[in-house]
């Protein structure tokens, strides 16, 4: 006779152990947020849900997040979802916006690939279903010397990992873009080598500032944006946080990123902002903030240093750029 | 109305009788003129509406020196399309679109130095002096200016046949203009290599041309 174990309880009845961890800060956010409520007036910000405009479906149950950077003036929807570098949707500024409609973000799956106990393809609402939704607002600052802050949505991508559990081999995760020149006419062209392919090392993704973004302003993401699931890491310029993504690989070698292979003196697999290593062809010494009229200067690590620093101690930040 | 007189060739432009302009060409040139004008006119339009992206300096950048280089590839072409189209009249729009041309060239460098740069000279002088995208732009700029200047119709009767030799000058301003833009772009050349291509079948027919006169009779 055969017999099957049946788990007793299944994996998406289990807190996940992240979160569990986490019970302490929620209870901490929701102090601040009683304490916003208190100084009303007073607070600058609200806490909580940055409300959106109501374009698209408002995400709910977003908690408040200690990782948000929240005394700075947000860029408001229009600029974050007009102006963006999305190559695979138009290399204008403005195409990805006006191309948007090509692209379809469900039904969506992202396949799991590689040195991992837990390789698959998973539907991208069941994959992201384990997780409390966070607000994050990072600065994301691009490597074309232009900055913006943003109210992302999302997930942390250590917890991800962890429920995904990458064998002891792993030492970096990769991610690929869709691939599918009907829903993508930019890659009717080849500007770039397609699809877009961007990694990591397992400890920067393991970061708590890493996420896993499917949405801004409360609501879902929108498709210029990176719909339905993009990276962030807002301590490295923009073209590391890979949108529409449809594959998760974890490698024992570090992989080879879009950017790098197109041009390898100009871009390189670390990509962390910093002032003192100019881009070939222009200096990364200050940034226009989007809005602002006089550039300002630019900060080490995009002014996350005192959380990312010990992640690159001892390593030459002038060669691996 | 001027008649081709800044044009010291040998071919029919000189032939027009002074005095002599055509009703419909002036339409032609009213609407070219217009024409060349309504970038500058949408750019003031954008500002006044808030309508120039999320980062109006980078945009007022780009489109300024699109058109400019645009505007330079298009003077270029009057020549060979006067003689492939054997519309002598044309040659009447050369110098208006080569100011234009200059017009915008400027615009796209007081952009850089009042927008972007706000007037930093030392980090002005660093980005012309280290990064060759800027001062190949900023050549081509210097390459325009004694051009712009050489317009007028007195400095073409003072110049003589001295005149065109300066002024062949342009070809290589389109050649490093272009270039400018070429090393600029980080991935998408198409924009570029459209204006290559031109300015190569451009300098082609000119080649060709010149050595067909150069060529020994055969008879």
């Amino acid at each position: 006779m055969l017999i099957k174990n049946a788990p007793d309880i299944r994996w998406s009845e289990i807190t996940p152990r992240t979160v569990y961890l986490r019970r302490r800060e929620f209870i901490q956010g929701a102090a601040l947020a009683a304490a916003g409520v208190l100084a009303g007036p007073f607070s600058g910000q609200a806490l909580g849900q940055t409300a959106g405009p109501g374009k698209l479906a408002k995400l709910a149950n977003v908690q408040t997040s200690r990782f948000s950077s929240t005394t700075e003036k947000l860029n408001d929807y229009e600029d974050v979802t007009t102006y963006n570098n999305f190559y695979e949707l138009g290399t204008e500024k403005d195409e990805p916006a006006r191309n948007a409609r090509s692209l379809q973000p469900r039904p969506w799956t992202i396949a799991v690939e590689g040195l991992v106990a837990k390789p698959g393809t998973y539907d991208i609402d069941t994959f992201i279903k384990p997780y409390a939704l966070e607000e994050r607002i990072y600065r994301m600052r691009c490597v074309e010397a232009w900055s913006m802050v943003i109210p992302w949505v999302g997930i942390p991508l250590a917890d991800v990992i962890k429920r995904l559990e990458p064998t002891p081999a792993a030492k970096f995760i990769e991610f690929t873009t869709l691939y599918n020149p009907m829903q993508m006419p930019g890659q009717r062209r080849a500007v770039l080598r397609w699809p877009y392919v961007e990694g990591l090392r397992l400890d920067e993704a393991m970061h708590p500032l890493s996420i896993l973004a499917v949405g801004l302003y409360g609501e879902v993401l929108p498709n210029q944006n990176g719909a339905p699931i993009r990276l962030v890491v807002p301590w490295k310029y923009g073209f590391k946080g890979i949108k529409s993504i449809v594959k998760i690989r974890f490698v024992d070698v570090q992989p080879r990123n879009t950017w790098q292979i197109s041009a390898p003196r100009e871009y390189g697999f670390y990509a962390n902002v910093n002032p003192q290593v100019d881009h070939p062809r222009w200096s990364q010494r200050s940034e226009r903030r989007l809005g602002e009229f006089r550039m300002r200067r630019t900060e080490m690590f995009n002014g996350y240093g005192d959380q990312v620093a010990s992640l690159y101690a001892g390593l030459d930040l002038a060669k691996n750029f | 109305m001027s008649n081709g007189v800044f044009l010291p060739n040998r071919s029919a432009a000189a032939v027009i009788p002074k005095g002599y302009a055509p009703k419909p060409f002036a339409l032609v040139r009213a609407v070219v003129f217009g024409g060349a004008l309504i970038p500058a006119i949408a750019l003031v339009v954008g500002f006044f509406t808030d309508d120039l992206t999320a980062n109006p300096i980078e945009y007022i950048t780009r489109q300024t020196g699109y058109w400019a280089l645009t505007l330079l590839v298009l003077t270029l072409a009057v020549t060979p399309v006067r003689r492939l189209a054997r519309w002598n009249e044309i040659i009447k729009l050369r110098r208006m679109l080569g100011l234009f041309a200059f017009f915008y060239a400027t615009l796209h460098l007081l952009t850089w130095i009042v927008l972007d740069k706000f007037f930093d000279f030392a980090w002005m002088i660093e980005d012309v002096a280290e990064r060759r995208f800027i001062t190949i732009g900023m050549l081509t700029w210097v390459l325009l200016l004694p051009l712009a200047i050489t317009s007028t119709k007195g400095m073409v009767r003072r110049l003589g046949r001295r005149w065109q030799t300066l002024h062949r000058l342009s070809y290589v301003a389109g050649v490093t203009g272009i270039l400018h833009y070429w090393w600029l772009v980080k991935a998408d050349l198409f924009y570029p290599q459209m204006l290559s291509a031109v300015l190569g079948v451009l300098f082609g027919v000119r080649v060709w041309w010149t050595w067909r006169t150069r060529m020994p009779s055969r008879s």
